[in-house]
């Protein structure tokens, strides 16, 4: 066979490789959403979900599904970014090194539903706190910390070395280096890597089943009051997301219109984790257009 | 060699030796530099003549694996001395490198950064130190117009200018360069030279050069490096006419290196 007839035929697997992954995305996405957005109106995003009648809406799981990810996310970012910052700029080449990062790895493949049993066993029955949304956020830091490590050290490590250098050599020590150099240099990166965890956070389903519960209590969203357990803000009650409401009512759902209800959870969700995408790529050139003032 | 007196020195490094792991990259250095003059460190590549310069900031720390023998004192002090207070000699002795490294800033951060952390808060100081360190790099007037642009937006030559100035702002004595115009074209070159002689009425400067016209023409007292060994440190003029080693002879004439 001539080499022209090899490289045609490698070209030809390629593209229907990549046919392949396309159409299987364009598919799924038009499946979703053919059968998802029609469900969607202000009444279904809006009204409480019905446990017996049609009709109900995802009022409550959308606002738990955001509620439990900034929760997560500001247990998270601080922490992932620690560990980055320690891993990418004091942690010395060696055994203990090798280990932690190891131990990143293998906690960022663990299965989500060990996690979320973990989680029951931790935050749910040890703390006595029951099914929480704290206890949920923390399940999702155990499940979402070693990709923030992972991206937090990845951007610090890709920030060129001279100019740490520079700044080293001005006199600067090195938290300060990295506190006015490394870490705003480094931001899009982390930015960007923040809101892909995000998304990921936010369509997670079994992590959450034993530890941010399966039920809602009544909402109230007058009261603010976040110790008052009516109020959406309360922390300590129980809170069905979008995701885990899919899976409940596809699974044990009484209501009529199990399948509309799940068509329509479904769509929204994907449309959220698809914007969550789009918006880490858009926030994440601008800022690093504006930081670098690259062309 | 000339004998300086002890004030004339802005370093003085006696029975210097360095390891990379069980490399020894440079071997036994004596070596004076004279305040306000302009010292040109030259010879082939893998010569220690980088690794030299970055000793005296010790910017060499940052290098797992290094240790060090011998002393350099910079104003009486052993650097070596492990007390020594880091941010305070790298205050003193600033350093440009091979390649212009703005930060991802403004001009006007680029060069008040050092100052601002050093210190100097009010807004009238950082901007009277941002001028004059730009006009003493003649960067001024190509820039007075765009302070507030992103220093990544200026071309390759006033990167470099601008890093120096930077360098400067923190008020060092002594500058050191490690081959500043070494990515940088003749024009540019030229710019950083004129620079170089205009400097050196305030600082002493070390600067690690390939290009020996380059030392020929900037510096006052020339060392010619070879495999880890200072081989010959003299007078410019006499380095460049009549070296006293055959060695520093065959380089500057170009049979080897």
């Amino acid at each position: 066979m001539s080499s022209k007839t090899s490289d045609r035929i490698a070209t030809g697997i390629f593209v229907t490789i990549a046919v392949i992954i396309i159409s299987l995305l364009i598919g799924l996405f038009y499946f979703i959403l053919v059968n998802g957005v029609k469900q969607i109106s202000i009444d279904f995003l809006t009204k409480p979900s019905s446990n017996l009648l049609a009709g109900g809406g995802i009022r409550d799981q959308i606002f738990n599904s955001f509620y439990v990810l900034i929760i997560t996310m500001i247990i998270t970012v601080p922490l992932g970014l620690g560990g980055g910052i320690y891993m990418a700029e004091y942690a010395k080449p060696g055994k203990v090194t090798d280990f932690i990062r190891v131990c990143v790895e293998v906690l960022a493949s663990f299965p989500s539903i060990v996690i979320g049993m973990f989680g029951l066993l931790m935050f749910v029955t040890l703390t006595g706190w029951g099914y929480t949304i704290l206890g949920g956020a923390l399940a999702l830091t155990v499940f979402n910390l070693p990709v923030m490590v992972r991206v937090s050290e990845d951007a610090i490590r890709s920030v060129p070395r001279d100019i740490k250098e520079a700044s080293l050599g001005l006199g600067i020590t090195h938290w300060h280096t990295i506190k006015t150099i490394l870490l705003p240099s480094a931001f899009p990166s982390i930015l960007t890597g923040a809101i892909l965890a995000a998304g990921r956070v936010f369509g997670e389903a079994a992590a959450l089943l034993f530890t941010a519960g399966l039920s809602t209590p009544r909402l109230d969203y007058s009261d603010w009051n976040p110790f008052s357990s009516t109020s959406p803000l309360n922390i300590f009650r129980p809170a069905e997301t979008l995701a885990v409401h899919i899976w409940s009512v596809n699974t044990q759902g009484l209501i009529p219109d199990v399948k509309e209800v799940a068509n329509g959870s479904a769509a929204v969700l994907v449309i959220s984790v698809l914007i969550f995408n789009l918006l880490a790529r858009g926030i994440g050139s601008l800022v690093h257009k504006k930081m670098t003032a690259s062309k | 060699m000339s004998v300086f007196t002890i004030t004339d020195k802005a370093f003085d490094v006696k029975d210097f030796n360095l390891w990379y792991g069980d490399h020894h990259a440079l071997k036994n250095i004596n070596f004076p530099i004279r305040k306000k003059e302009v010292t040109a460190i030259i010879g082939p590549s893998g010569c220690g003549k980088s690794t030299f310069i970055k000793t005296l900031n010790l910017m060499i720390n940052s290098i797992p694996g290094v240790k060090m023998s011998g002393e350099i004192n910079y104003n009486g002090q052993n650097i070596l001395n492990e007390k020594l207070d880091l941010v305070d000699l790298r205050k003193n002795v600033g350093m440009v490198f091979q390649k212009g490294n703005p930060f991802p800033q403004s001009i006007f951060d680029n060069i008040a950064y050092g100052p601002r952390i050093h210190g100097k808060k009010r807004k009238r100081d950082l901007e009277e130190i941002v001028i004059k360190s730009l006009m003493d790099v003649a960067l001024w007037d190509e820039v007075k117009d765009r302070l507030n642009a992103p220093a990544l937006g200026l071309s390759g030559g006033q990167q470099q200018r601008l890093c120096i100035a930077r360098a400067l702002a923190t008020k060092p004595n002594v500058l050191l360069m490690d081959e500043p115009t070494s990515a940088l074209d003749p024009i540019s070159t030229l710019k950083i030279e004129e620079m170089i002689l205009e400097l050196k009425e305030k600082y002493t400067i070390v600067i690690v050069t390939h290009n020996m016209q380059q030392a020929a023409r900037v510096s006052d007292k020339t060392a010619f490096f070879l495999m880890g060994e200072l081989i010959e440190l003299d007078e410019t003029s006499k380095i460049f006419s009549q070296p006293s080693d055959e060695r520093t002879e065959g380089y500057i004439t170009g049979r080897f290196g």
